[in-house]
């Protein structure tokens, strides 16, 4: 056994559990903890489509320069579940550790020479201490925390503030939780050795910062954004984005005086209900959305096409999960990025918006709606579970009290009342972008929505040339949305003949893998495309740049197919890195793609390396 | 075929009502139903209906599927928005407008295909939310537009044009809504205009959802000898036991009605239906009675027709439930929706 070398503030624990054993509230004390110390921490949370009994793991990443990403390895495992056990123990890195409950012994399974084994007899410890079945279980959970707390050297006191905070309406929780931090600190620190070499020491590289899931942040984006009816049907992982949006529309949405709702919160019966919900209240002049996730898509699709050439605003979020089918659905990937862009029969295409952390849901929520009253058509916010379920560190989210929504061309009673007749899909403006009236305003105003063929003045056609006449428009519309969806991120010098393109949660484990690559002497540049339909700064990143390594979490490539079919690149110039395991991609992976493929290319090597 | 406008002359003589409209301004395009399609004869009722309360034709909301019932939502009150979405699922459409605005009217023109086929999901939860509007099923127990196939609704032993013999039971929209909870549910027949009207009238401003099944023979496809849904066949079979008038808050006169055989259902403007039993041992106002009678009487090959049920429902309206405010939601002001900069830093210390 070799000890690893000091490593303050830098390395990962994985902590191994059953799922339903309350193990989630003892690994959030842990990384809020780290958190609260100043330190830039990661954690991720990879659970199973199931209430109790499978296994289930949590990631925490304490990263001292910020990487919010997964950094590929584990320094110490918590391997608190006996039947992923023997797999738990090779995750581990060579001079890494491994904690067990040493309440039953497992010489046999222990065949690492190079991690250092701690056991701690958890599960006695907690018999002895704790009555009922259930507590122990629970309380098992809590004191490895307290074993963790001694071995990282970290704050008890600030543990103790937590708890208070979450059990603020139960004391007494406080108490029996905080017995249970200090039977593991203790034992650890009369036991063990304390601290570790991997340890935690405070820092300040968390004020002005919270942490926040997407679903959360993204909600509170629709919240912001003034959306007043909300239709879903329940579908993992999307499903706490609703909750959330019911909860702040709660606490900021009722009025105070007469106790009324300022918002309609609707459980549809189906996906296919839920954006017909939302279709009908956005026709009716409410901000609505929905949140789903790819079966939900797929099940929507046909009222996307109406939504498309009837000229419908709607925003949903697409919290991506693994496929096909049913696939993981409490795996992370970013497999519908083709279907959502071209959702629905017949030629339709669809603004998407691609936010790479929680911190952009917020932001790009209250986009979606003024992009989808603007644009009048639907807006689809690209989430995936790794953003939509995991805890981000991202900076404070401000609010500027200035922003009116941008509800687009609408005509009101006066404007109605003055024209001489009202045309629905008339381009007015040359931008593609007609004009739209609300129902119960003015007679004048009223039109018939139809997904059957129409002419420019709103009337049924069946005539080629005045049905092309409104599909060659939409066209135009679509050129116009290119100069609307938010610009690219664009990193580097531009100097760089290689370059990394990539989309979403990706970003965090391709700026690492940046890093790391630099240091090797390999300098690329990078873009982040952040909206759907490309704008012209994608078009000239691409035609920029020799060899382009598209990373995206899919099987298919679906992302560069996009580029491919959507800009003018050649595609023999990227390369693809695909990460679709339903884990969030890590850092580690994008290196050693990039890294292995510049040496095996070595006319890539002397012509781009140089 | 493209659009035909039609032409808009009304003559100085044509009645009025109370906002100085005449019928024509309650018209929309020409129809491009058959020439005899019962579904033509309903959206003269609604024309009637909607002048006859004095409705303002921008208050009006049209919502449809697909199918021949489906393109009638173009044939009246143009100036009225509509919206002919897509194939069964008009209810959740009809279900977010009126989330966003709870002070229109709104009417769903639906078939028996678009209803209790492929949209009998939406058909049921519409009922379930008690969502305020009108829903009227054009029935005809036939697929027009793809020409002639049964649906749902078609009767064991009925024929087709070609001869096939239907041998799965129908469903029943009645039956179905009243078990679903429906406060206001009615039959009725496209040919019988006098009956159609106040139902009409009365299930625009009942303050919950209204459902009015109306026999419309299909001219084309369903009108001939064997089917259970020709006009002959509506004719011999059809069973008027109750009926029902509408009498609006302002227009109310002295009763009309011998008192013991009229029971007024007051509606949430003060105005009411008044049914009147034409079978003695009939209660519409009591649900489960009703249903049963219904059925019974369809076990007999009977069709009942009026409103067949009625009761208060306002209190599970999807806005009463829901507790939203007076003020549509679409013109809640942005001050109201927004909660601020300030609100957002208080929000942010849960996440710390």
């Amino acid at each position: 056994m070799s000890a690893a070398p000091s490593r303050v503030n830098d390395f990962v624990i994985k902590i191994a559990t059953v799922n339903g054993t309350g193990s989630a509230s003892a690994n959030t004390l842990l990384m809020k903890s780290i958190f609260r110390s100043g330190i830039p921490v990661m954690g991720k949370n990879y659970f199973p489509s199931n209430i109790q009994g499978l296994p289930t793991w949590y990631e925490i990443r304490v990263s001292k320069d910020g990487y919010v990403a997964r950094s590929g390895k584990v320094d110490i495992m918590v391997a608190m579940n006996a039947e992923t056990y023997a797999r738990d123990v090779r995750d581990v890195a060579p001079g890494g550790y491994l904690i067990y409950d040493s309440t039953w012994p497992r010489p046999g399974l222990l065949k690492r020479d190079d991690v250092t084994v701690l056991g701690v007899p958890l599960a006695r410890l907690c018999n002895e201490n704790f009555k009922g079945v259930r507590t122990r279980i629970l309380m098992k959970n809590i004191c490895y925390a307290g074993v963790l707390a001694a071995l990282l050297d970290l704050d008890v006191a600030r543990i103790r503030e937590l708890l208070a905070e979450t059990y603020a309406k139960k004391p007494a929780l406080v108490e029996s939780n905080m017995q249970a931090i200090q039977l593991g600190y203790d034992y650890a620190k009369a036991n063990l050795s304390c601290p570790l070499p991997l340890r935690v020491g405070q820092m300040d590289k968390t004020s002005g910062h919270i942490m926040i899931d997407g679903n959360t942040a993204a909600a509170l984006g629709c919240v912001y954004a003034g959306a007043t009816v909300a239709a879903w049907y329940p579908i993992t992982p999307s499903t706490s984005l609703m909750d959330a949006f019911k909860s702040f529309a709660d606490k900021t949405r009722i009025d105070p005086e007469t106790g009324r709702a300022n918002f309609a919160f609707i459980q549809a019966e189906d996906e296919l209900a839920a954006i017909g919900m939302v279709l009908g209240a956005n026709w009716n002049g409410a901000r609505s959305f929905t949140a789903t996730s790819g079966p939900g898509v797929s099940l929507m699709s046909e009222f996307l096409g109406l939504a498309y050439y009837a000229e419908l605003p709607a925003v949903l979020f697409d919290v991506q999960r693994v496929g096909p089918s049913t696939g993981m659905p409490t795996r992370t990937q970013q497999c519908d990025l083709i279907s959502a862009a071209y959702a629905s029969h017949g030629d339709t295409k669809h603004v998407c918006l691609y936010p790479a952390n929680p911190e952009e849901c917020f932001y790009m929520a209250v986009q979606a709606f003024d992009l989808a009253e603007r644009l009048q058509t639907p807006v689809l916010v690209m989430l995936d579970l790794d953003i939509g379920m995991n805890d981000w560190m991202c900076r404070d989210l401000v609010w500027d009290d200035n922003y009116r929504p941008d509800r687009g061309k609408v005509l009101g009673k006066a404007e109605l009342e003055k024209i001489e007749k009202f045309y629905r899909y008339l381009d007015k403006d040359e931008d593609g972008i007609p004009y739209r009236s609300f129902p119960g305003v003015h007679p004048k105003g009223a039109y018939f929505t139809r997904g059957s063929g129409h002419t420019q003045f709103g009337t049924y056609t069946e005539d080629s040339a005045e049905y092309q006449l409104v599909l060659d428009r939409l066209l135009r519309k679509f050129a116009t949305a290119k100069r609307h969806v938010p610009r690219p991120v664009v990193e580097g010098d531009g100097k760089a003949k290689a370059a990394i393109v990539s989309i979403g949660s990706c970003d965090g484990a391709v700026r690492e893998a940046l890093d790391v690559i630099a240091a090797r002497g390999v300098h690329l540049d990078y873009m982040r495309v952040r909206g759907f339909p490309f704008s012209e700064e994608v078009e000239k990143f691409l035609a920029d740049h020799e060899v382009i390594y598209v990373v995206e979490q899919n099987r298919d490539a679906q992302f560069k197919s996009l580029l491919t079919l959507e800009t003018r690149v050649d595609k023999a110039k990227l390369r693809s890195l695909l990460h679709y395991s339903g884990l969030p991609v890590s850092s580690k992976f994008i290196v050693d793609g990039v890294l292995g493929d510049l040496l095996e290319d070595r006319r890539a090597v002397s012509g781009v390396v140089s | 075929m493209t659009f035909i406008p039609k032409p808009k002359i009304a003559h100085p003589s044509l009645p009025r009502n109370e906002l100085g409209l005449t019928r024509r301004e309650y018209e929309g395009a020409l129809s491009t139903l058959c020439a005899g399609c019962g579904h033509d004869s309903i959206t003269a009722a609604i024309i009637e209906a909607c002048w006859g309360i004095s409705m303002r034709p921008e208050n009006l909301v049209k919502l449809s599927g697909i199918g021949c019932s489906s393109k009638t939502t173009a044939y009246f009150v143009s100036g009225g928005h509509g919206f002919n979405s897509v194939h069964g699922r008009m209810p959740s459409i009809a279900m977010g407008a009126n989330a966003a605005n709870r002070d229109l009217y709104y009417i769903g023109i639906s078939g028996d295909g678009d209803s209790l086929s492929i949209g009998l999901g939406q058909f049921c939860h519409a009922i379930r939310r008690n969502v305020n509007m009108l829903y009227i099923i054009e029935n005809n127990g036939v697929y027009g537009l793809t020409k002639g196939q049964f649906s749902a609704s078609a009767d064991i032993g009925t024929k087709a044009k070609k001869g096939e013999v239907n041998q799965q039971p129908p469903i029943d929209p009645v039956l179905l809504a009243m078990n679903l909870g429906a406060g206001f549910v009615a039959r009725s027949f496209s040919g019988d205009k006098a009956q159609l009207v106040p139902l009409i009238q009365a299930g625009l401003k009942y303050p919950g959802f209204a459902l009015i099944d109306v026999l419309s023979p299909c001219v084309t496809f369903n009108d001939h000898d064997g089917s259970t849904k020709s006009y002959a066949f509506t004719r011999e079979h059809y069973e008027p036991v109750v009926e029902a008038d509408f009498v609006p808050f302002k227009k109310e006169i002295a009763t009309d009605y011998a008192a013991g055989e009229a029971v007024p259902v007051m509606l949430h403007d003060g105005s009411r239906v008044v049914l009147r039993k034409l079978a003695e041992d009939y209660d519409p106002t009591d649900e489960l009675h009703a249903h049963d009678y219904v059925q019974q009487h369809i076990a007999k090959g009977e069709y009942l027709t009026g409103l067949l049920h009625c009761r208060p429902t306002q209190d599970t309206e999807f806005h009463s439930l829901n507790r939203t405010p007076d003020l549509p939601l679409n013109q809640l002001p942005f001050e109201r929706l927004n909660p601020g900069s300030k609100q957002l830093g208080k929000l942010m210390a849960r996440y710390r």
